[in-house]
């Protein structure tokens, strides 16, 4: 079946009234209608038809966009455009198989150990692996970390993954919630440092946080790619990892995850596979950000931030922002005795990393990001604060494009300053 | 049509890159909101006013029809390439030029984006006021081509009270320039006038002179919920005949609230049948003072609930309620066909209760929510196309609807043009010598007729 038929009556929601292009961020940047998700809905509407063909100008149609949800939030009509590329994507894949950089991405992801010893390896010999190597070459040596393309400037890979550091269930107080930690590859494997800091401030709850060792990938860089099939056995893995605990939360501190977990697994994978709805539907519904779980859990900052002063702005990632969630990291942030918040021009709009867009328009995916880095700058703040390791590594690629010193952090490793001494 | 060596003179007069033929690419430019469709055959994307005059020359030379196109939001199909040729996107004109503090104008490029515009001439305490409901995304040069207007226009007037003066290729290539910096101006015909609103018949506007106001300090929102219809409208003519000219005066009936209330439960009172969005601007004791007034004179009027904002946040969410109203249509039925009549305010009562009937005949679910300060209500006609009969019985509900606005001294577009989609009405309107007057100006002027061919007179 085309994969298309799925998203049929989604595609008949759109009148082509044009609000979302004002606020998509591709088409700020590529300027012509096939970039803007009107353009795109067209495209799914003739290819659903079959008077366009799965070629290179609908591929090059479908990739311009950052799956930031942004038109999405503001269609008049709940147009989800995000999940139909996902799913034109996937006709694109079925039709011309994927492209080498997604088959890689699919290999890592599908296998953790493949990711382990690829990041280990790229962790030694980093420079020769993120050496930019064209498409066409064949060449599969550079390490497909999910969203990492070619030129950009890469955090470093972690000496030991998060997950290795941790036994799989951190008992807490009795009485106090039970948190399964969703970690993500991100963290995981580059910045182990927020999943210090998440588990901290939960331990410091008092809550029991188990990281089931048989999490996957969440599969979005899968999605991104219209791989979706790999995003099928991934789900598949991490209901089973997810439903072995018994758990009050499913916890993520990255907006991705969170946003696979909670949106696309009900939606978009919902909808391909409906023997698999209910229980997506469960986990979707379990599944809390961080910053949420922290402000309803009452995380009391007054305990926690005593790190000293710094002044912050605050970035929303576009996974957190389209699930209602901008209000709690500011508070939580601003409650933090030490840390004062300015607000940043734009602080809504995406970073320009967009799954794997960033891989195959990496100049565009620069253009979004250097809007975001002025708007950071501008607020003279010490460090740009987000929800999202993916968001972290592009804002902190486009601030050293630009020879800028403001660090990056997440949300969490601020709250988390005092206790984690 | 286009043969490839068009294409390429098209290609070295713009540049390749700004050239497209990919079927996908004529997709994405042969709908507007009307979800009507034609494909053209080439999408050119000119970047500068020279360019639009070679296309032009080219095109009468081949005979081949030209589209100008801003952001393609327009509700009749005035930027659709009805009979294929190319469609001239502007949007790459989309510079601010420069906004003159002393003489309050501005002058832009086609392609800004109104909100842009606006925002930028607020950062320097000026007001730009007309605000079509797109403002987010439509062009000024589209707004102009419609004559847009908006919510604001009760008391700012529409777009066209804001050009003074226009650049603009005529349909045979000429530029010229039309008006200029100057309030006042009377040598030869007022060709500004004439082409604000021409839908892209007359020719492609590439710079527009905007007159520009001093921005009010402050604003007050007040929703004002009443018992009767009847109470809303008479609210809106005692306001203005008290002398208190409201920014806007966005009205909502009876079906526009349960739509709204189902899909969102804002909390609207159950014996409210009309809703008026007041709002009023200028320095802030006189606002304060006209708000009040505005309370005492409309609560005789069965007023049932008055909600005022306190502050930005308030009216934000007072706002919220009209804003709401689009989306919630779809719940009554997937289809709409949007109308904008206008009717002289004191009428608003008496075309309201006219589309009930027609509503009663046809049984089709009628919206009707809109700018009640100036008369102007978007009728909204909520069909399932996919029932069958149920577009035929749509179109001739729409003709009643116009009548009907028609025969309160009324007329059938206020804001959205004729285009393609009222097209096949226009004849209950003008009389065949308007008609032909118009037609004779558009031979004039576009001796080819490749300029926007096949809209808004009726096709032989």
């Amino acid at each position: 079946m085309d994969p298309l038929k799925r998203v049929e009556n989604e595609l008949k929601k759109c009148v082509k009234c044009g609000a979302c292009r004002a606020h998509c961020p591709a088409f700020a940047t590529f300027g012509k209608e096939p970039a803007v998700a009107r353009g795109k809905i067209a495209l799914a509407q003739h290819l659903l038809k079959g008077d366009i063909e799965l070629d290179d100008a609908t591929y090059a149609a479908m990739s311009k966009c950052l799956l930031c949800g942004s038109c999405v939030e503001k269609c008049p009509n709940d147009v989800p455009t995000d999940e139909i590329v996902m799913v034109a994507r996937e006709a694109l894949s079925g039709q011309r198989g994927l492209t080498t950089f997604h088959a890689a991405v699919g290999r890592v992801i599908r296998n953790r150990s493949l990711m382990k010893f690829g990041a280990a390896a790229a962790r030694i010999l980093g420079p020769l692996f993120f050496r930019k190597i064209p498409e066409t070459s064949g060449l599969r040596l550079r390490f497909p970390l999910p969203f990492v393309g070619g030129k950009r400037h890469i955090p470093p890979i972690a000496k030991k993954p998060f997950m290795d550091r941790h036994p799989e269930v951190i008992q807490g107080e009795p009485g106090k919630p039970r948190i399964i930690y969703f970690v993500g590859c991100m963290t995981n494997f580059c910045y182990p440092q927020v999943g210090e800091a998440a588990l901290a401030l939960f331990r410091h709850l008092g809550c029991t946080v188990i990281i089931p060792k048989n999490q996957q990938c969440c599969g979005l860089p899968g999605m991104s790619g219209g791989d979706l099939e790999t995003v099928r056995g991934l789900a598949e893995k991490n209901l089973a990892a997810l439903e072995r605990y018994e758990a009050d939360y499913i916890m993520t501190a990255c907006a991705t995850c969170g946003g696979a977990l909670h949106k696309f697994y009900p939606n978009l994978m919902g909808k391909r596979h409906p023997e698999l709805a209910a229980r997506l539907k469960a986990i979707a519904d379990k599944t809390v950000d961080a910053s949420q779980l922290l402000q309803k859990l009452g995380l009391n900052p007054e305990e926690t931030g005593a790190g000293g002063d710094i002044r912050v702005t605050y970035h929303d990632p576009c996974h957190l922002r389209t699930r209602a969630i901008t209000r709690q990291p500011r508070e939580l942030l601003q409650g933090t005795p030490g840390v004062e918040l300015t607000e940043m021009e734009g602080a809504d709009k995406c970073c320009g990393l967009g799954g794997t867009f960033n891989v195959y328009h990496y100049e565009s995916s620069l253009a979004i990001n250097q809007m975001k880095s002025a708007a950071i700058i501008q607020t003279g703040a010490e460090a740009v604060v987000t929800g999202c390791p993916g968001c972290m590594m592009q804002l902190s690629d486009g601030l050293k494009q630009r020879g800028n010193r403001t660090r990056v952090m997440h949300t969490v490793e601020i709250l988390a300053r005092s206790i984690r001494k | 049509m286009l043969d490839k060596r068009i294409i390429d003179e098209l290609k070295t007069i713009v540049g390749a890159d700004n050239v497209a033929t990919d079927r996908q690419d004529l997709i994405c430019y042969g709908y507007d909101a009307t979800q009507m469709e034609f494909l053209p055959e080439a999408v050119v994307h000119p970047g500068s006013t020279d360019e639009v005059s070679a296309v032009l020359k080219l095109a009468n030379r081949e005979r081949f029809p030209v589209y100008p196109r801003g952001a393609g939001s327009g509700f009749t199909g005035g930027a659709l390439p009805k009979r294929g040729g190319i469609v001239l996107v502007v949007t790459r004109l989309n510079r601010i030029l420069r906004i003159d503090t002393e003489n309050l104008i501005a002058e832009v490029e086609p392609g800004v984006v109104t909100e842009q515009f606006q925002l930028e001439v607020e950062k320097l305490g000026l007001f730009y006021p007309p605000d079509p409901a797109s403002l987010k995304f439509s062009t000024l040069g589209g707004n102009v081509a419609e004559n847009a207007g908006g919510p604001r226009c009760v008391k700012y007037g529409v777009t066209r009270d804001f050009v003074m003066g226009l650049e603009v290729v005529l349909p045979t290539g000429e530029i010229i320039r039309t008006g200029g910096e100057t309030y006042k101006g009377v040598v030869g015909y007022d060709l500004t006038r004439l082409l604000c609103g021409s839908e892209g018949t007359l020719g492609v506007i590439t710079k527009i002179i905007f007159k520009l106001l001093p921005l009010p300090e402050a604003k007050k929102t007040m929703l004002t919920i009443f018992d009767s219809i009847d109470g809303a409208a008479k609210a809106v003519s005692t306001i203005i005949g008290n002398k208190i000219i409201p920014t806007t005066l966005e009205f909502m009936d009876y079906a526009t609230l349960q739509c709204v209330e189902k899909r969102f439960s804002l909390g609207i009172p159950a014996s409210g049948r009309a809703v008026l969005l007041i709002e009023v601007d200028g320095d802030r004791d006189l606002i304060e003072k006209q708000a009040a007034r505005i309370q005492e004179l409309i609560r005789p009027l069965g007023l049932v609930e008055c909600k005022v904002a306190k502050d930005a946040a308030e009216s934000e969410a007072l706002w919220k309620v009209r804003r709401l109203v689009s989306p919630s249509l779809r719940d009554v039925n997937p289809d709409k066909f949007n109308e904008d009549i206008v009717v002289p305010r004191s009428k608003v009562p008496d075309v309201i209760r006219a589309i009930e009937k027609i509503q009663q005949k046809y049984a089709i679910p009628i919206v009707n929510f809109g700018h009640a300060g100036d008369g102007n209500i978007h009728v909204n006609i909520m069909i399932d196309k996919s029932v069958p009969g149920q577009e035929e019985k749509a179109h001739e509900a729409i003709a009643e609807v116009f009548q009907a606005a028609l025969d309160l001294n009324g007329t059938m577009s206020g804001e959205h043009g004729v285009g393609l989609a009222k097209q096949p009405y226009i004849h209950l309107e003008l009389k065949p010598a308007q008609v032909a007057a118009m037609q004779a100006i558009k031979a004039a002027l576009d001796p080819n007729n490749i300029l926007n061919p096949g809209k808004m007179f009726p096709v032989a």
